[in-house]
């Protein structure tokens, strides 16, 4: 599926040529920094716009054509858009009642929502009188209420501080779990992203760079801008000879990889500082190490200049960090080497 | 010394002429409404409180008949530039932008612009001949020209309620199963009702002190209060209608009250 804007020179390809399955009751994740394209691909499903090129399938009905109101799928907008004049249990049967649900199912409905997303004593409250954490679950109570076979969410949490989208994070997971529907949640917030999605799209630029579960996107990311996009990473240039990468320091692994240039990326974790000239290791200079409570980053230098950061797991007593400008060596623990494509 | 920012309130002769204007604005409208209940009939000279004006005013068929005409071109005119002003109003702002967009909001803000003496005698003109063709003589020529003024007032702050509001509620109505005209019924209209109100209650102000139009459009027998006024006058200065001033000021400030308490931001 692709969606161009402008025409001719000035064509900005917001989705290049993009082709996701999402499976039935699944929490799924489009991720990826402003401007890649995540949301248009969320309002195309919504049916806000329409694709260039290509098809969008709900269980193998094509529903590029119809408008928003004919699909069976519902949005958590990012402003929430909650209607202002209508109360909080209006605001739910909002959907119910373009749906032509007869009265008394409406009610019902409604009040099962509300105590779903456990706001039966505000039903009838005006909804600028409440919170914002209060409105997103009015805002999720609404877009549930008509059972849609899929809930689009376009960043629902950015406008909640910190305390307060964490606990809705869970609380959306519970959603999920108890509704069924399958969730396709829009976030530039790769934390959010790895805690909450059973799979992740990472997108950039108009593409999908990568799909899978959390753990696949974090330790085998497959190309440069996912690893450094998801956690932080080490990059490493190599010069890859007969399945044998020459690293900084004339030590060799084994990769598998093709002969010539190639980047491998290492998670800060995943690297031991050792004693220098261990075999294997690294040889380094430590910069400088900041500590942050759980751990701390050692910042070291390899002997070609190239920095790396290492993450030292604090211990009962006190985790030994070499001084600024020991010589030290840097193990990998491994199968912690990933060959990026570039 | 600190940075200030310019202030017009630290110019000298702010005060002054800050008071000169007030003075000028208030004090004439001041004086028609205390004159008005003036026991005496000379203009310059108070002779004691009195409600005879007005008593006369009320009892006077003349005073009544205009008053009903005002109130019926008044009504239709605002009744029925608010709903072309709506639909133009949704027309400029709910429309992919399209070509001569500029030049249809200058066209529906022409009688701001227009000199009201041009109007008139061009109304004159035009429904001298449409009057010679069917022989329709009614109230009917007012309240149309009317309409055609009070369609700027109405549209202004129709539009700029429209304009304010979030089009994330229109497409959050969309998604949640409204068709176009469900959304319009049930979001856009609710949301725009207060901004409707205001706008026809602006048109029912300005429809109603209107002279110039009126003056040339109406026929023998349709004196609408201000041109029944500015006949009064030309003969003899009447303290009556210094007391039909003051009630038409009432009515006046009454609507615009409301029109500012129905454009304020509800929250």
């Amino acid at each position: 599926m692709s969606k161009h804007f402008g025409q001719g020179e000035a064509v900005v390809k917001a989705l290049d040529d993009v082709s996701v399955a999402i499976r039935q009751g699944e929490f799924f994740t489009l991720l990826g920094p402003s401007g890649c394209g995540k949301t248009t691909l969320l309002r195309m499903i919504a049916g806000f716009e329409s694709p260039t090129s290509g098809e969008i399938r709900l269980n193998g009905e094509p529903i590029t054509h119809l408008p928003p109101n004919k699909r069976p799928v519902n949005t958590v907008f990012q402003s929430y858009a909650l209607f202002p004049h209508l109360s909080v249990a209006q605001n739910i049967a909002f959907g119910l009642q373009m749906l032509g649900k007869p009265k008394a199912e409406v009610e019902a409905r409604v009040q099962k929502m509300l105590a779903l997303v456990r706001l039966e004593q505000l039903a009838g409250r005006k909804v600028s009188q409440m919170s914002g954490g209060q409105q997103q679950r009015v805002a999720l109570a609404r877009a549930l209420a008509p059972q849609p076979k899929v809930l689009l969410l376009d960043e629902p949490l950015s406008a909640l501080d910190l305390k307060l989208r964490k606990e809705m994070q869970s609380e959306l997971k519970r959603l999920q779990r108890e509704t069924g529907i399958t969730f396709i949640f829009v976030t530039h917030d790769q934390e959010e992203a790895l805690t909450m999605s059973d799979r992740i799209a990472v997108m950039s630029a108009g593409r999908i760079q990568q799909m899978g579960t959390p753990r696949e996107i974090y330790t085998q990311p497959v190309n440069r801008f996912v690893a450094g996009f998801i956690g932080e990473t080490n990059f490493l240039p190599a010069e890859v000879k007969d399945g044998q990468a020459a690293l900084p320091g004339g030590v060799t692994i084994p990769v598998m990889a093709r002969d010539g240039r190639a980047t491998l990326a290492v998670r800060p974790e995943l690297l031991r500082i050792v004693a220098a000239g261990t075999p294997g290791a690294l040889p380094a200079t430590v910069a400088d190490a900041v500590y942050f409570g759980t751990d701390s980053h050692v910042h070291a230098r390899l002997s070609d200049g190239a920095e790396v950061v290492v993450r030292v797991q604090s211990v009962a007593e006190g985790a030994s960090i070499p001084a600024a400008g020991s010589a030290v060596g840097l193990a990998i623990a491994p199968g912690a080497l990933q060959v990026l494509e570039d | 010394m600190r940075d200030r920012a310019f202030s017009v309130t630290g110019l000298p002769g702010f005060a002054t002429i800050a008071v000169a204007v007030f003075v000028l604005l208030y004090l004439p409208i001041v004086t028609l409404v205390v004159y008005s209940f003036n026991a005496g009939a000379s203009p310059s000279v108070w002779e004691g409180f009195s409600l005879h004006w007005y008593a006369l005013a009320w009892a006077n068929d003349q005073v009544k008949d205009a008053a009903m005409v005002s109130l019926i071109v008044a009504s239709f005119a605002a009744a029925i530039s608010t709903a072309v002003a709506t639909m133009a109003a949704l027309g400029t702002t709910r429309q992919k932008a399209f070509r001569g967009q500029t030049l249809i909001y200058v066209m529906i803000n022409q009688p701001l612009m227009v000199p009201e003496i041009v109007t008139a005698v061009a109304l004159l003109l035009v429904f001298a001949v449409v009057r010679q063709w069917t022989g329709y003589t009614g109230l009917g020529y007012l309240i149309l020209a009317h309409s055609a003024f009070c369609i700027p007032f109405a549209y202004l702050p129709i539009r700029a309620r429209l304009e304010s509001m979030d089009l994330t509620l229109e497409t959050a109505a969309a998604d949640l199963y409204a068709s176009r005209w469900q959304a319009f019924r049930r979001v856009t209209l609710p949301l725009l009702a207060p901004a409707i109100a205001a706008g026809a209650m602006l048109a029912f102000v300005i429809s109603l002190d209107d002279v110039v139009i009126t003056e040339f459009v109406k026929a023998p027998g349709q004196d609408t209060l201000p041109t029944y006024m500015l006949g009064q006058l030309r003969r003899a200065m009447n303290p009556d209608v210094n007391a039909i001033s003051a009630m038409l000021l009432a009515v006046t400030l009454v609507l615009l009250s409301l029109f500012y308490l129905m454009t304020r931001k509800r929250d």
